[in-house]
This record gives structure tokens, C-alpha cells and sequence, in this order.
């Protein structure tokens, strides 16, 4: 299917949860849909005999500033060779966003990158804590509010 | 010095200092620590290689901190592992020497300014011997850093330091 065939069965099945999608251009095309319905259309994206997305190829934390956060999708139909980009954003204040790790394992790892750096929250996920950064770290780097401390473990940190 | 003056004859004994006999083993037989932190430990793997060969100065990698002598710190020191890396030097026997590899390790290298995760040089947790520059340093310039490590090794003395004279007449 086409990206545009694919984000115009995404609105016809899911309406409202569909918020806004380009299907043009050069990069990926993306569909930004609801947080709340994220689950439902995933599996959508994996079973739907017309889609049959069965890999999740990349998932990606942002900080979009002025207190939004979010998480980019990358799928890909192994079978059907089509590919297409979910989005979704969410308030920094509340940033929580359904697993989507029932859908593809892959996603188990990779949201606790998300977490660990952005500090995007899973919900629903097995085992959210950090993957990279040390336990006792204080905040989420990759944030544009992020602040150096001074000093971690004793360990001066700035040049 | 009458009864050992002139006794001996050039076959099989050696007239030396303890200082000289003993930096003699100790630059001989520098065994670094086996481990790596990121692309320097290519490097530091190809000069241990046959192509460079380190074995032909006595050095080659131990598995443990309990065997090792040296420390080569070849590559990025992450906040993360800094404490570890302070924990395997203080595992070393002494007398204990740690050879600083790459920029990374000097000085924090392209993560100076921006990398929060990234200790700005290893000499902030553990004191450094021989700094190699470089981006990785090539097998020679790594040679060289250990060839350096040696020259301090054969500098190194039982005797303790005499003060300055201008300290001691201070102090008295």
C-alpha cells in the first residue's frame, strides 16, 4: 500500500484517534495519533491483513520543548514491503504512553531507552527502568531543560 | 673492597645497584590490565597483534587487576564506569602505573564540552603516569607511550627524596 492508502485506512478505522499525518515528501510518511488509542492501533498495524507491520524498526524518545514530549514509531511490513511512521505526543508533565512491548518485543529495550533518556513513562510495560545510564542518575539527559550537575558520585562533572 | 675488588670474571656475574636490577624487572615486564572502553582498544588490540607485537617488549594483557602492572585506559571514561575503573586500580599490586590512551581519556576528547555521561579525564579518579594523545593514537604512538612509561620506570629509585635545599634551611 501506498503511505496515503495506509494513513487513509489508519483514519477511516480509528476516526478520532487519527490527529494529523503528511504523506508527501521525501522523508517517511507519519500519522500523529492519540496516546490513549496507541495500543489498539498497533496491533492493528501488526494483524490487519492489508498492513501486516510485523517489525518495529526504530522507536524513538523526543523532546519537542515548550513541555512536549514524545515517541516516533518506524514500522515495516516484512511481507507486503510498505513502511509507515507513528507518532505520538504527550505533556512533559504527564508524559504516559501505552507499551507497546505485547506488540513487539523489540519495543521492551527500547522504551527503556526512552524512559531513560527522555523520561517518557510506559505504561503497561514489564520492566521500565534504565537501560544505559546508571540507577542513581538524577533526571533524564537527553531533555532540553537538562541541566549538567556539577558533581556525580563525588566525580566532578563539568570541563 | 680489597676482598671482592677485581674477583670476578665476565661470564656469569653481574655488578649492578638494587635500583638498577629492580627497574630492570619492573620495565621488563610491564603486564597491562585486559580491558577496553571503546575504539582505542582497536588499536591498543593491533599493537598487541603480531603485526606490532608488544610481547617483544615483555608486555602482554593480564586478565586480572591481582596480575597487572600497568593500567591502559584506551578509550571514553563514562561516569558510569569511573567508579569501576578506580575500583580495578585499586585491586593493582603497586608498584602500580596508568597509561592514559586517546583523548578521551586525557581530557574528555569530543565529549568536553557536551557529554554529561562522560568523565572529562581519567586523571580525575585515578593519578596518570604517560598521557598519549590522539584520536586514536596509532600502534606507535602507543609504543611510544610505553616506551616513555618505561624511561620513568628506569628514572625510579629505593632512595628517598633528598629535600631542596632551600626547603630544608626553611626548616630549620
Amino acid at each position: 500500500m501506498t503511505p496515503s492508502e495506509i494513513v487513509d485506512l489508519l483514519g477511516r478505522t480509528f476516526d478520532q484517534a487519527l490527529l494529523d499525518s503528511k504523506t508527501e515528501g521525501v522523508l517517511n510518511s507519519w500519522a500523529l495519533v492519540a496516546p490513549d488509542r496507541l495500543r489498539d492501533i498497533a496491533f492493528f498495524c501488526r494483524d490487519d491483513e492489508r498492513l501486516q507491520f510485523d517489525s518495529l524498526m526504530c522507536l524513538s524518545g523526543m523532546d519537542h520543548g515548550a513541555g512536549i514530549l514524545g515517541v516516533v514509531y518506524h514500522l515495516d511490513s516484512t511481507p507486503l514491503g510498505h513502511r509507515i511512521v507513528l507518532k505520538v505526543k504527550v505533556p512533559a508533565a504527564d508524559p504516559r504512553v501505552p507499551s507497546v512491548e505485547a506488540v513487539w518485543k523489540c519495543a521492551n529495550w527500547q522504551e527503556r531507552e526512552a524512559y531513560d533518556m527522555v523520561g517518557v513513562v510506559f505504561d503497561g510495560h514489564p520492566d521500565l527502568r534504565r537501560i544505559l545510564l546508571p540507577e542513581d542518575w538524577d533526571g533524564f539527559p537527553l531533555r532540553k531543560d537538562y541541566q549538567v550537575p556539577e558533581y556525580y558520585n563525588g566525580m566532578k562533572v563539568p570541563s | 673492597m680489597g676482598l671482592l675488588d677485581q674477583r670476578f670474571e665476565n661470564g656469569n656475574v653481574f655488578i649492578t645497584t638494587a635500583d638498577n636490577l629492580l627497574n630492570w624487572a619492573r620495565l621488563s615486564s610491564m603486564w597491562p590490565m585486559q580491558f577496553g572502553l571503546a575504539c582505542c582498544a582497536i588499536e591498543m588490540m593491533a599493537t598487541g597483534a603480531s603485526h606490532y607485537d608488544l610481547d617483544r617488549f615483555g608486555i602482554f594483557f593480564r586478565g586480572t587487576p591481582r596480575q597487572a602492572d600497568v593500567m591502559i585506559v584506551a578509550g571514553t571514561v563514562t561516569l558510569k564506569m569511573a567508579s569501576r575503573i578506580k575500583t580495578l586500580y585499586d585491586q593493582m599490586a603497586e608498584p602500580r602505573y596508568v597509561l592514559s590512551m586517546g583523548s578521551c581519556s586525557n581530557c574528555g576528547g569530543p565529549y568536553w564540552e557536551h557529554g554529561y555521561h562522560v568523565l572529562k579525564g581519567v586523571d580525575r579518579v585515578v593519578p596518570v603516569d604517560v598521557y598519549v594523545p590522539g584520536c586514536p593514537p596509532r600502534p606507535e604512538a602507543l609504543m611510544e607511550g610505553l616506551m616513555k612509561l618505561q624511561d620513568k620506570i628506569r628514572r625510579e629509585s629505593l632512595v628517598k627524596p633528598a629535600p631542596l635545599p632551600h626547603a630544608a634551611a626553611d626548616r630549620a
